[in-house]
């Protein structure tokens, strides 16, 4: 008690000294941490405010959707939504699949563009600069550019019309399978690719040059300097760089548009629940029924929740590895 | 011996260039095979008629004809892409505007800063792909909240500014557009977690030093923030930008690019899309090229 006091005199007192000017300062920082403050916590709301409506209204019976007492605690707890909404989007194969296909590309796209960035980052070579350009044209030029003329390409696919003289004179459809994605993701050309390699190369850049060396002197070779040395000391910058490719590919909507369609995942799903829910119910009552929007608007919340459920799980426990690759690759252009 | 040594040095660096090659042969590969490929015979379609048959398609050398079906006879074409390209310049503007304002706040030190960051990621990782602009997409939802908007007879602060300034009668227009990205500062927050961290990351390059200097002559926090931050990063201005308009063209709720994957899958009229996008892209990337060529003037190098 009498410490605080002590202090508190010792305060004014040291405001008096100053001429008012301790108060003054002390005032406008507390008005500006308390205006930060507001601002903040806003703008966090705002950003956070849809994804828990989405929570509170997904565990609404319908009742309580029309009801005006309810707003954000739902009277009637269920958790039906979610299993109509996973059986309209047949969730469980389409987790499995998302699953297998994010994982597999990733980890396909993320492996060529180390090589690629490792590449770029410690070799001389003719003609470097012109490519690291079109390295940066690829993260420039939108895929929607070339996308008809990739669709017609996997449409008709062929390799110098080898396949044409065997499968006589036809070409074949790779359109609904995932290998032209696997294919373009072999080199290099998959979702956000050229950020990839664009990162790694930062990263690369900016380990010392010295161990490479020893490790040439004591006669390793290129291919094994690269993995026993480089690889080790490139952890974070991959990690993170998988993060983002699996994150992405997972809620990707254009390249599954465009090769995957035959596919069952969750980001193509969830595009369709709706349509999805109609069908559903005139299954269920057996005749033509029309489904109200409060209805379906609580089941997208639903399968919304769902898909990106694992996403937020793994963003939960990774977020330094998400926000700190940009961190340090973006201050050198 | 002179010539051996150098012959040899010479082998080394040969066999360096041959591995560095070999690092980005699947980078050249795929660029050759999905990128310029892709590229020139997008291009050609789009001056060709492009005929689907059975195992197979023809295009037939059709002129500008699908350039003038895109501007003169499509209906929607031409609306949508001067409402796109306004919206992407007014939106890129409010992100680079309100991530550099964010970024300023979040260097600063406050308990719960880590928090607050992680929040603003967010949506980088959430709002990607197809979950943007789900509920728009899906047009009875879009419909009811249509509805629900004309209803509605909330005070909302903005409705009561614009009134006031509107009655004032100064540069309506203008005023319009800054109240519509204000209405819609929910999609600016959303668009703008890469752009905060690498603002973030700059301004925590900019040695403590300076500014204390800058206190002690007199300069107020004002003067500061334009004589020391800005020049700092202004080079990071640049990168956002180019990032920012990039990306807002390939959201997925861009209605362009709708209008041009309707076009291809629905209509099968594949000379037309092409037109459409090139079109389309042909004016951004001269759009990208422009202003960063202005920016790059401006940017202050410290080396």
């Amino acid at each position: 008690m009498t410490k605080n006091k002590v202090q508190k005199e010792s305060f004014w007192e040291r405001n008096r000294k100053s001429e008012g000017y301790l108060l003054k300062k002390k005032a406008s920082s507390v008005f500006v941490s308390i205006a930060r403050f507001i601002l903040l916590f806003g703008l966090c709301f705002l950003i956070l405010q849809p994804l828990l409506n989405k929570i509170s209204v997904s565990f609404m019976t319908e009742e309580d959707l029309y009801n005006p007492i309810v707003v954000s605690i739902p009277l009637h707890f269920t958790t039906e939504n979610y299993e109509i909404a996973a059986e309209i989007m047949n969730y469980g194969k389409g987790l499995i699949n998302s699953f297998v296909i994010s994982v597999t590309i990733s980890i396909l796209q993320i492996a060529v563009c180390t090589l690629v960035g490792y590449g770029f980052a410690r070799f001389k070579f003719q003609l470097k600069k012109f490519w690291f350009a079109m390295v940066m044209l690829v993260i420039i030029i939108p895929p929607q550019v070339i996308s008809n003329a990739l669709y017609l390409h996997f449409r008709f696919f062929d390799i110098f019309g080898i396949i044409k003289l065997i499968n006589g004179g036809n070409t074949i459809n790779l359109r609904g399978s995932a290998i032209p994605y696997y294919l373009m993701s072999a080199g290099c050309m998959g979702l956000k690719n050229g950020l990839y390699i664009y990162m790694i190369r930062q990263f690369f850049r900016n380990i010392p040059v010295d161990m490479e060396e020893a490790a040439y002197v004591d006669g390793c070779g290129v291919v094994r300097t690269f993995f026993r040395i480089m690889l080790p000391e490139a952890k974070p910058i991959i990690t993170s760089c998988f993060l983002f490719a699996f994150v992405w590919q997972w809620t990707d909507g254009f390249y599954s548009k465009l090769f995957l369609s035959g596919v069952t995942l969750v980001s193509r799903s969830i595009a369709n629940i709706v349509d999805g829910l109609a069908a559903y119910m005139m299954r269920i009552l057996g005749t033509m029924a029309t489904v109200s929007i409060a209805r379906s608007n609580c089941i997208l919340s639903t399968g919304t929740l769902m898909v990106v459920g694992p996403v937020i799980l793994l963003y939960l426990f990774a977020q330094r590895q998400f926000v700190e690759s940009i961190s340090s690759s973006g201050i050198k252009m | 011996m002179k010539t051996k040594a150098k012959k040899k040095v010479a082998g080394l660096e040969k066999r360096k260039a041959i591995s560095g090659y070999i690092f980005i042969s699947p980078f050249i590969i795929g660029f050759l095979v999905f990128m310029v490929k892709p590229f020139f015979q997008s291009l050609y379609m789009s001056f060709c008629n492009v005929e689907l048959g059975a195992g197979q398609f023809n295009m037939v050398w059709n002129g500008i004809e699908q350039y003038k079906y895109a501007f003169r006879v499509d209906p929607e074409y031409v609306r949508l892409l001067t409402e796109e390209l306004l919206r992407m310049v007014i939106y890129s503007l409010a992100i680079i505007v309100f991530s550099f304002f964010i970024s300023l706040i979040l260097n600063q030190k406050f308990h719960g800063r880590a928090l607050v960051r992680a929040i603003f990621f967010l949506p980088v990782i959430l709002s990607s792909g197809v979950m943007l602009g789900l509920e728009s997409n899906n047009q009875l939802i879009a419909m009811l909240q249509q509805q629900v908007e004309d209803v509605t007879t909330t005070v909302s602060i903005t409705d009561g500014l614009e009134t006031i300034l509107r009655t004032a009668g100064v540069g309506v227009r203008a005023f319009e557009k800054v109240f519509e990205v204000i209405d819609n500062i929910y999609d600016v927050a959303l668009a703008s977690g890469i752009q905060i961290v690498i603002f973030l990351s700059g301004l925590q390059t900019i040695p403590k030093s300076m500014y204390e200097a800058a206190d002690i002559e007199g300069c107020t926090a004002w003067e500061s923030l334009w004589k020391i931050t800005f020049p700092s990063i202004s080079s990071l201005f640049l990168v956002n930008w180019v990032y920012t308009v990039v990306d807002f063209c390939m959201r997925s709720d861009n209605e362009v690019i709708e209008k041009i994957q309707n076009m291809m899958i629905a209509q099968q009229n594949y000379g037309a899309a092409s037109a459409m996008t090139w079109t389309y892209f042909v004016i951004v990337i001269a759009f990208v090229g422009i202003t960063s060529l202005l920016i790059s003037k401006g940017v202050y190098y410290n080396d």
